[in-house]
């Protein structure tokens, strides 16, 4: 059940790799054609712009927040004395502590349920689940415990508590470690699900989810951990945060929506800079947050390209997809749609270890750029 | 409390418009307390438990008396109230078990912490809420302690974590507040309740571990009332010695049904926690009438003799009468007064919980989000949307 070492991609590194080689890392392509896309996508930025990889990203927000609210604590496996499964927490232990950064055994659902009893009381916990495959063992915790109590108590009772770990597929860790949680959190009134793609992302939106009173679930991407993107330097400040419920717009565009979230994301950013270059401009949309979802930006969006496409790493029955597509039915943008939604997702199997069984099981930008055609009728 | 010991005072005084009878009860010399024999304990990794014997005032033992009879009272109002489908749903009764109640709450403070599972009435009243608020909420009406939100297994109070449906769950989130107290480091402990049938839970023993690992002042207690729903604790548990199933944490079982024994064990695993030993554990041996909850006649699984016996050789609040009336910290007619001015108060209460309106419709969406500004919640098609604010 417990993934030790740390994932065979992403090599921790006291160094950020080079941009172009780590985007290439997480989008499986050629330093050749992501410099392309750098050299269209990021532009060049006065000197306070820093790099940062996603894990250091989530590190330093833990960090402030840790630091500026003594209730503020971190609880999950390997999390202090290991650094972290995946170093996300490297340096809080030394820094703050036994009483701060706590080593649990291996009790998802006693830890879990200690976390939300801890919120309960008034502190404020962020408890880590080594991947959100486990926390199907705590998942009574989580909903039953956490997300339906503020009602249940008429608002009496609040539970300000973070879950957080990577969420979804890897790379060969085969089917009982892969599974996308998205869908399944996203469900649940009383949660917030925010699912986080770049640096900026994922430190805005782990201090929001620290400062906000409520149960959140923030789904990391262990692909994405060891990913530089530039932090611009209003994403430098300590009090920088990304509000729950908003999303992004990556790229700006005129023919066809694209909405996803997390990893993805990188693939959809490849896949409209392949078709920029045959006359097909997209918006990339990042969703950032999968619960309450921002329906309206999806819907302005359309209401401007017509057209729309939703991509996710996750299973296709009852995802996130379906919900974009069942929302934008019922508003406004269903008048404005030339064609039916296309949705891209994972293969609705189980993951398969093999390399080649694994790679298409996951949404590839061709999967993307052929989506992207078919519901533009090319 | 206040209106309790009002009730106290007042015949104690011996107001003058009271009739003559009452003038006479007043003017009766009762003893200030008396020092009462309790059961010993067993012990599981403790070399010495609570003490034998106890000191009741005459004051305490009124107020126990008054709080166990309210608890009482309330439990068979409830019944009548649910059998005339003015209650719905579940609804778990522990008359019989008030001992443990009343009995737990005398043992620590108000700023201890206690959570529970869904038999938790008795709780919801000695941690502070009133029988109108509680027999409110299980009719659903606004007046209810969670505004008719959450019904009998979701009440909350100060320092009381309900009031909770999920068996077992409870214990994980006790040793989390336990863990509070630590982290705060105020002196506060946790009352984290279970019973026999949640005793075989797996995340309890996580709790377990965890809290003796981290050394929570955590006091795990076990209300054995001898059957977990319809099952017996011997067709349940591989060990029914309940309070020896925290391994290698101390435990201690108790008689349940004796409110000083209660007391005394509760005092003595208090100070086990304060003195930062670590968690503890105690088993509460007791019983409950009612079945498991009102679906449940309980007398498929258990005979009618056996909890006729248990009525007229246990009762808790026959014992503590009992004990007062021989030993003259009280007398019958004060008893029975009481007693009077109880169903007075638990029949107000009920006529609130039936006459008092539903929560209006527009409070459907309110309380999903803490803090949150104002947001649509979706009904039961897209054209219908309820507002919900924090």
């Amino acid at each position: 059940m417990t993934l030790r070492d740390p994932c065979p991609v992403c090599v921790p590194s006291e160094r950020p790799l080079s941009l172009s080689l780590s985007l290439s890392l997480s989008l499986c392509l050629s330093p050749r054609q992501v410099s392309g896309l750098l050299r269209r996508r990021f532009h060049r930025t006065a000197p306070a712009a820093l790099q940062v990889t996603v894990r250091e990203a989530i590190n330093q927000g833990m960090d402030e927040e840790l630091e500026r609210d003594e209730k503020v604590f971190l609880l999950g496996e390997e999390v202090a004395q290991y650094d972290g499964a995946y170093k996300v927490s490297r340096g809080l232990w030394k820094k703050y502590g036994d009483k701060r950064i706590i080593d649990t055994p291996i009790s998802e659902m006693g830890f879990a349920g200690i976390a939300v009893g801890a919120a309960m009381a008034g502190l404020r916990p962020i408890c880590e689940f080594m991947t959100f495959n486990f926390s199907m063992q705590a998942i009574d915790q989580v909903i039953n415990s956490a997300a339906k109590t503020y009602y249940m108590s008429a608002g009496f009772q609040s539970v300000p508590i973070v879950f957080r770990g990577p969420n979804g597929a890897s790379a060969g860790v085969a089917a009982q470690h892969s599974q996308c949680f998205a869908a399944w959190y996203g469900h649940c009134p009383g949660l917030k699900v925010v699912s986080p793609w770049s640096s900026e992302d994922a430190k805005g939106l782990i201090k929001s989810a620290i400062r906000d009173n409520n149960p959140v679930v923030v789904l990391e991407n262990e692909l994405m951990y060891g990913v530089p993107f530039e932090l611009p330097p209003e994403a430098q400040s300590k009090d920088f945060l990304i509000p729950i419920g908003k999303a992004k717009i990556e790229r700006q565009g005129t023919h066809v929506t694209i909405v996803s979230h997390s990893r993805p994301v990188s693939h959809c950013l490849e896949a409209a800079t392949v078709l920029s270059k045959e006359g097909i401009e997209c918006e990339v949309i990042n969703m950032r947050t999968i619960r309450p979802m921002d329906i309206e930006t999806i819907e302005a969006s359309v209401m401007k390209t017509n057209h729309l496409v939703t991509v996710e790493g996750g299973w296709p029955q009852f995802g996130v997809g379906a919900e974009i597509c069942a929302r934008i039915m019922e508003g406004p943008a269903f008048n404005f749609l030339d064609a039916p939604v296309v949705r891209v997702t994972g293969a609705d199997v189980p993951m398969p270890y093999a390399k080649v069984l694994e790679d298409n099981s996951v949404p590839q930008v061709k999967d993307i750029i052929f989506a992207i055609k078919k519901a533009l009728n090319m | 409390m206040r209106k309790m010991l009002a009730a106290v005072s007042r015949v104690l005084l011996g107001v003058a418009q009271k009739p003559a009878s009452r003038v006479l009860v007043a003017s009766r010399n009762f003893a200030n307390d008396a020092t009462f024999e309790i059961k010993k304990c067993d012990l599981h990794r403790l070399e010495e438990g609570p003490p034998v014997t106890t000191v009741l005032t005459r004051e305490d033992g009124l107020k126990y008396y008054r709080m166990m009879q309210t608890v009482r009272r309330m439990e068979l109002k409830a019944d009548q109230l649910y059998k005339q489908k003015i209650i719905r749903g579940f609804c778990h009764l522990c008359d019989g078990q008030e001992a443990c109640c009343v009995g737990l709450e005398a043992g620590i403070n108000p700023t201890d912490h206690l959570i529970t599972a869904y038999r938790a009435h008795g709780f919801t009243f000695t941690r502070g809420l009133s029988v109108r608020a509680i027999l409110a909420e299980l009719t659903g009406r606004r007046g209810g302690c969670a505004k008719g939100k959450g019904g009998s297994m979701h009440m909350y109070a100060k320092n009381f974590y309900g009031g909770n449906g999920i068996v077992g769950a409870q214990v994980p989130l006790g040793a989390g507040i336990a863990l509070a107290c630590k982290y705060n480091g105020k002196d506060e402990i946790c009352l984290t309740l279970y019973g026999d049938g949640a005793a075989n839970q797996g995340q309890i023993f996580e709790a377990y571990n965890m809290a003796a690992l981290w050394k929570l002042p955590c006091i795990f207690i076990c209300e054995n009332n001898r059957y977990g729903m319809g099952t017996s604790v011997e067709r349940a548990a591989a060990s029914t010695d309940y309070y020896k199933r925290g391994d290698f944490i101390p435990g201690l079982r108790v008689d349940g049904m004796d409110i000083l024994c209660v007391r005394e064990a509760t005092r003595f695993a208090a100070a086990y926690c304060r003195a930062g030993k670590g968690p503890i554990l105690m088993e509460l041996q007791t019983y409950r009438y009612h079945g498991h909850s009102m679906s449940d006649p309980g007398v498929s699984y258990r005979t009618r003799e056996e909890i006729q016996e248990v009525r007229s050789k246990s009762d808790p609040i026959m014992l503590l009468k009992d004990r007062m009336v021989n030993s003259n910290l009280a007398s019958v007619e004060e008893l029975k007064e009481i007693d009077v001015d109880v169903r007075k108060e638990i029949e107000d209460a009920a006529q609130f919980a039936t006459a008092d309106p539903e929560p209006p419709l527009e409070e459907l969406g309110y309380h999903i989000y803490c803090s949150d500004p104002p947001f649509e919640v979706r009904g039961a098609n897209q054209w219908i949307k309820f507002k919900s604010i924090s």
